[in-house]
């Protein structure tokens, strides 16, 4: 069982509850301001984004192999077996790889703090482990921010396409983006239309550099070995020639 | 004289205020944060500390080991004049790299986590597993200068001992740093332009890497033989650029398959931004490139300097295009660097010069080696160049 939440565009209206809870469970302020910034950020881990009449809920997407925590120099950031991505703020050293990496334009940053933290979601993961929902889900009134069970809630999300055709996409965010997010969408419209990104890969992003982090240790015995050889041939070189001018030299004395 | 005099205290005077200015910078970056001190946002995260000081900073310390491979395992000791020089600018280059460090992390004091908490699935672990090995090694290679000011015969013997594996090790740990600085880049095929993301990128950071370091000894022989007073000979500069020309004609057909392959080459006359910087960098890689080819320049102690340079910037605009202006389109803002940040970049800049004048004052630099080994039998210069050819 893996943890996630089902986001139905067609159900949200607006309402910003889960904005409040989610600022109420993590102690951050809240005001009309605040909920009118449409950006997630370091005082903000859910936000509510408006296009047109259709609304997206933008927060850390939870990546089944998340970017953030394969990039990470000290494993700050680690994907429970639960399903939260989690950030250990004891472990980072502040090298923002993750900001710079992650696809979703997720974690945020402490920039006014003299030693910043990095800032995302964290799926309640302390509340989802007393068995609790999610602060955003609890608070949410009609429903369009669900959590549970990824595989129930895919199933779910199919079930509600199929119930009324004419009202959705036919298509669920999250199943295969950056090789599948512990955060599902279903719309109205095609995703981009919300403000989704939908260019990004649709295998996970670890494998990029692990393909060229695995070659380290060959090209580094691959060099060790050549390098040690062509020291032998060029040295080796000199000292046979050193050798045929003493014998020359040997040769003329004679 | 006068003059002389005058442009000293005119550049002590330059060196000065950047000094003034960066400590102010310092100043504000300690006290009041980042977000202060730049103008990097949680949309752009990564900025000119990153993409010059450390990106630009790592692949212009290049010439110290396509130097060290050229002179100590290819055995070309002609070169060996040359590579003390070299060899310093590599170390200050990467303890620089190591302050900027200092300045960009968030939590600075927790720089040595990368030591005990280990991630080997992070680029960024081999990177600072990397500088600090390098920097090591650096600062091994550079040691037996300064134990021969000391008169420390035994500290020079004892490098000369771990002398053979410590180079090889250099050469690996530097081929690794250079292409994992791309391979940091990997990461984000959504988010840099096209024109620069590559799957191959660690190979093209490493072969501009070489390219690079050896423009960066032309560079710094043309220095040394002005502050030799007596010129470097010619003909091992001109034989650099040779080498130098033939890598860069290597790097471009790369270049040019890595953009075909990935049917991109349609971005090549797109009026974007994207597009004149990536011909600015090629432009200049190009032209350097050119003039390089031919003879009469690689005679010609000025142009070659100037060749050299024309390298040196199109590499350095190749890694800020990387860092910064090939990541801006997707990050939805606009970034230009804070003065701070700027000041903090001349900063150590400024520093690097000073600590390699000093260094060359006060330690055996330009100097030959003194060698305190047994001396292998003098022999007739003839017999020197008859083996010089044979081995061509």
């Amino acid at each position: 069982m893996s943890l996630a939440i089902l986001y139905d565009s067609t159900l949200c209206v607006g309402c910003r509850e889960c904005e409040r809870a989610c600022a109420k469970r993590w102690g951050h302020p809240y005001d009309d301001k605040i909920a009118s910034e449409e950006r997630i950020s370091a005082h903000k881990f859910v936000a509510i984004q408006t296009t047109g009449d259709k609304f997206a809920r933008r927060s850390c997407m939870h990546c089944v192999q998340p970017t953030c925590a394969s990039v990470c120099p000290v494993g700050a950031m680690q994907k429970t077996s639960a399903g939260p991505v989690v950030y250990d703020e004891t472990k980072c050293i502040g090298c923002r790889y993750c900001m710079q990496a992650c696809p979703f334009q997720v974690p945020t940053y402490e920039w006014s703090s003299r030693l910043p933290r990095v800032r995302k979601c964290s799926m309640c993961a302390d509340r989802q482990a007393k068995g609790l929902p999610t602060a955003c889900a609890e608070a949410c009134p009609t429903g369009a921010t669900a959590c549970g069970d990824r595989d129930q809630l895919i199933a779910e999300a199919n079930k509600r396409i199929a119930a009324k055709p004419g009202e959705y996409y036919p298509k669920i965010y999250g199943i295969r983006e950056v090789g599948g997010t512990s955060v599902l969408y279903i719309a109205a419209v095609p995703f981009e239309q919300i403000g989704l990104r939908t260019n990004v890969p649709m295998e996970p992003l670890p494998a990029l550099t692990w393909r060229a982090l695995s070659a380290v240790p060959d090209v580094a015995s691959v060099g060790a070995t050549l390098l040690g050889g062509v020291y032998w041939i060029t040295h080796r070189r000199e000292k046979m020639a050193a050798e045929e001018r003493a014998e020359r030299k040997a040769r003329r004395r004679s | 004289m006068r003059i002389a005099k005058f442009r000293i205290t005119f550049w002590r005077a330059v060196f000065l205020l950047i000094l003034a200015a960066g400590a102010v910078a310092t100043y504000q970056r300690v006290v009041y944060g980042l977000g202060a001190a730049t103008n990097l946002s949680d949309q752009f995260p990564w900025g000119l500390w990153i993409g010059f000081d450390i990106l630009c900073g790592v692949g212009l310390a290049a010439g110290g080991f396509t130097l060290v491979a050229v002179v100590h395992i290819f055995n070309i000791e002609k070169y060996k004049p040359i590579l003390r020089p070299t060899i310093l600018t590599s170390f200050l280059g990467y303890v620089l790299v190591v302050c900027a460090l200092l300045f960009d992390l968030g939590q600075p004091q927790r720089i040595w986590h990368a030591l005990v908490m280990w991630n080997p699935h992070s680029v960024m672990f081999e990177v600072a597993w990397c500088v600090m090995l390098y920097t090591t090694v650096l600062a091994l290679e550079f040691s037996p200068a300064v134990f021969e000011k000391l008169g420390w015969t035994r500290g020079q013997q004892m490098i000369r001992i771990i002398s053979v594996p410590l180079v090889i090790l250099g050469v690996i740990l530097s081929t690794l740093h250079q292409s994992s600085l791309g391979s940091l880049y990997l990461i984000v095929p959504s988010k840099l332009y096209p024109l620069w993301y590559s799957p191959i990128l660690p190979i093209l950071f490493y072969v501009s890497a070489i390219c690079v370091g050896l423009s960066m000894t032309i560079f710094e022989s043309w220095h040394s033989s002005r502050a030799l007073n007596r010129a470097i000979h010619q003909s091992l500069t001109a034989r650099i650029a040779q080498v130098n020309a033939v890598c860069l004609a290597v790097y471009f057909m790369i270049r040019y398959l890595d953009l075909k392959h990935r049917g991109v080459l349609n971005l090549l006359t797109v009026p974007r931004i994207e597009t004149y910087l990536f011909w600015l960098e090629t432009g200049l890689m190009l032209a350097g490139m050119m003039l390089m080819f031919q003879q009469r320049i690689r005679n010609s102690p000025g142009w070659l300097y100037l060749s050299s340079l024309l390298v040196i910037f199109g590499f350095l605009a190749n890694r800020m295009n990387v860092t910064l202006t090939g990541m801006e389109a997707s990050s939805g803002v606009h970034y230009i660097p804070k003065w701070t940040e700027i000041a903090i970049t001349l900063s150590i800049v400024a520093a690097g010069f000073a600590a390699f004048r000093l260094a060359a004052k006060y330690l055996p630099v330009f100097e030959e080696e003194q060698p305190a080994r047994k001396v292998v039998e003098p022999e007739p210069a003839e017999e020197l160049e008859d083996y010089a050819v044979a081995s061509r």
